[in-house]
């Protein structure tokens, strides 16, 4: 069976000079719940837009279902789904007169109402969209996306902006359309959407696909599941990273805002032995934490920045 | 047509809830329904498209109605003499609407500079007097040869030949009836390109044109939807307008209401055809509008809405004769007022019918969609 979404060596270039995505590739299997992890400005919305079929790409090619946006772009709308990063839906037009216009454009679309239920919209139905919340257009918008009972959902920063509850619910929906047998792209800059979210993922930094794989994966690749924290006083030389990289167990070291973070595999073993060190240093201990290892480690550790970086 | 093969299966087609399949028109009809919803709540559409026309054909109407001969208001300067002039003037067997005033010299010419008097008469001390008039002015040599006339007569002049005169006021050749139809052809333009330009740069400026392209939805149902909105809009224009006419100002239809019908979604399709190019790039509002304003603009002067192509010199007249406004309302003058067929207006359609056609195959060419 043909995967759901192939991109080999994908590259968009804007107005010959800004390289939007430079060489990606993808392989999505049927089912799958894939994220695009990466900064604002990665390429994720020009990837996910050339997907779609909404920009041409410079080169490179692009399968959906085995079929091409160039001979079967009208079969390929039929099963896709899709919510844009930011549209405005039109004011004037109620909840329920905005899902039964889209379900109006397949050719067999699923009842409105059964949508808005699912999307719990029911009780502002006959509410104009201008009167909505930010969350309530974004669930709208995504109803939009369901109403032609589509096989594939690409949904671009589909929790951005929204209130906690609202991402939850969001995020089971997403969870029951992957159970009924869908596949689901999504772009987010949110690394827990991405952990509790997707089954794989690609992080994604200047237009290039720079790590793939599950969020466990990523995470075991960094070297060590913990992470330890800790910020110290006195006359810190600039060896020290040295003096804490030597410590028993330590994968990296990272300097972070004055605190210093250590990937490790056995915290029982680091721990004690960083005390010691820091005694020896002739410092004191001001600050220590430790955590599960997260994506946010593994793309700091990849590119140096964080992810909400400008 | 063969999207049926490839419907997804997720919700089983025999479910209780899954409505009837969509058809070849169910995206126009969706969109056709969606975009006069929208339109019926929008205020400002309703003005604009409905009440603006209304009130400016109530207004020019009401100051451009049929009033009696106007009374020509005439200085005379102080002095000896002035008493002769004015009991002239009284007593003479013309009984022209004259309004005098007795002034001193320098109110009288104050009063003609600001346009308070069409004449001033100045006794010249010997019996006679003498006229001061503004050549340029029509009233004020119409009041000359009036007033002349009067004191002639009043002093004892005898015509040699004979007139009468009767006055007559027929409707179809009074302001109104020449405004009706040249409202009724600006509005088609304007509304024709505001719909449609501005409707298509907020979606696109929405992103909403983009969400829309991401559906199986055909483009041409869009464009089409669009179209169709606004040939619902006129009829509800050409009802209200001639209805105006009509009822306030006893205006006469002459022509055959389906010609006018068939005159005006021609105008109306080659306007929605030129707003559509107009806003078939432009990413903004704002780019839109200067865009629309400089489009329209010559068709505002030089059309014949408000008075007659005909007043601009006969070297332009070739030009102004091809523009699509001028092509409209002449027609719908020709028929509204004189009963000209379908047939007889060839030439304007045509004229019509190119700059529709052209502008649509350009915009559809050059149209973004994102």
């Amino acid at each position: 069976m043909a995967p759901a979404i192939q991109c080999r060596d994908l590259r968009k270039t804007y107005d010959g000079k800004v390289e939007a995505v430079r060489g990606l590739n993808l392989e999505i299997e049927a089912g799958e719940c894939f994220g695009l992890l990466g900064p604002n400005g990665a390429g994720k919305t020009t990837t996910i837009e050339i997907l779609e079929g909404l920009l041409a790409p410079t080169s490179g090619q692009v399968t959906i279902l085995g079929q091409t946006w160039k001979n079967d772009a009208r079969e390929l709308r039929e099963v896709m789904g899709i919510s844009l990063q930011e549209t405005r839906l039109s004011e004037k037009l109620t909840v329920f007169e905005t899902v039964e216009l889209f379900s109006g454009f397949y050719s067999r679309p699923r009842a409105p109402l059964e949508v808005l239920e699912q999307m719990q919209l029911t009780e502002k139905a006959d509410a104009w969209v201008g009167k909505l919340s930010g969350g309530q257009r974004q669930r709208l918008a995504v109803a939009t996306a369901l109403v032609g009972n589509p096989k594939i959902l690409f949904l671009d920063e589909p929790t951005t902006g929204l209130d906690p509850q609202s991402r939850r619910q969001l995020w089971d929906t997403i969870r029951g359309f992957q159970q009924a047998g869908g596949t689901v792209l999504l772009t987010t800059h949110y690394m827990d959407e991405a952990e509790r979210l997707c089954d794989r993922l690609a992080i994604v930094d200047h237009g290039q696909v720079i790590a793939e794989g599950t969020p466990a994966d990523l995470i075991e690749r960094l070297g060590g599941h913990h992470m330890v924290e800790f910020q110290v006083s006195g006359n810190s030389n600039g060896n020290s990273a040295d003096v804490w990289r030597a410590l028993p167990g330590v994968e990296s070291v990272r300097q972070d805002n004055g605190f210093f973070c250590l990937n490790v595999h056995e915290p029982h073993l680091t721990i004690p032995a960083l005390l010691v060190a820091v005694e020896k240093e002739g410092q004191h201990l001001l600050h220590l934490t430790t955590r599960q290892a997260s994506l946010e480690d593994v793309f700091v550790r990849l590119t140096g920045r964080h992810l909400r970086e400008e | 047509m063969t999207v049926a093969q490839q419907t997804p299966t997720h919700v089983p087609p025999d479910s209780p809830s899954a409505p009837p399949r969509n058809g070849r028109w169910s995206g126009f009809s969706h969109l056709l329904r969606a975009r006069l919803l929208e339109l019926k709540r929008e205020p400002e559409v309703i003005f604009w498209v409905f009440g603006f026309p209304l009130l400016l054909a109530l207004g020019l109407g009401i100051a451009f109605r049929n009033k009696p001969a106007d009374v020509t208001p005439v200085a005379i300067v102080a002095g000896p003499g002035a008493d002769n002039a004015v009991s002239l003037l009284r007593q003479s067997p013309r009984g022209s609407p004259i309004r005098v005033a007795v002034v001193t010299e320098a109110e009288a010419w104050l009063g003609f500079r600001l346009g308070k008097y069409d004449l001033v008469i100045a006794p010249d001390g010997k019996g006679g007097f003498q006229y001061r008039y503004d050549p340029a002015r029509p009233e004020s040599v119409l009041s000359r040869a009036e007033v002349d006339d009067a004191l002639q007569t009043a002093a004892g002049r005898l015509d040699p030949l004979p007139t009468s005169a009767v006055a007559s006021t027929e409707p179809g050749s009074r302001y109104i009836d020449f405004l009706i139809p040249g409202l009724l052809g600006m509005n088609l333009m304007n509304s024709g390109m505001w719909g449609i330009g501005f409707a298509l740069v907020d979606m696109r400026q929405r992103k909403l044109l983009k969400r829309f392209v991401g559906t199986p939805m055909r483009r041409s149902d869009f464009l089409l939807a669009l179209t169709a909105s606004r040939l619902v809009l006129m009829l509800v224009e050409i009802v209200l307008l001639l209805g105006l006419g009509v009822l306030a100002f006893d205006m006469q239809v002459l022509g055959s209401v389906i010609t006018i019908l068939l005159l005006n979604t021609v105008g109306a399709v080659s306007f929605a055809g030129l707003g559509l190019l107009t806003a078939s790039r432009a990413q903004k509002i704002e780019s839109v509008s200067g865009l629309m304003n400089l489009v329209m603009m010559p068709m505002w002067i030089f059309s014949g809405v408000f008075f007659s192509s005909e007043r601009f010199p006969a070297m332009l007249q070739p030009v102004i004769k091809l523009l699509p406004l001028t092509a409209l309302n002449d027609a719908l003058r020709a028929t509204i007022l004189q009963g000209a067929s379908l047939g007889a207006q060839s030439g304007r359609i045509l004229v019509l019918l190119v700059w529709g056609g052209i502008s649509f195959i350009l915009a559809l060419r050059w149209f973004r969609w994102t």
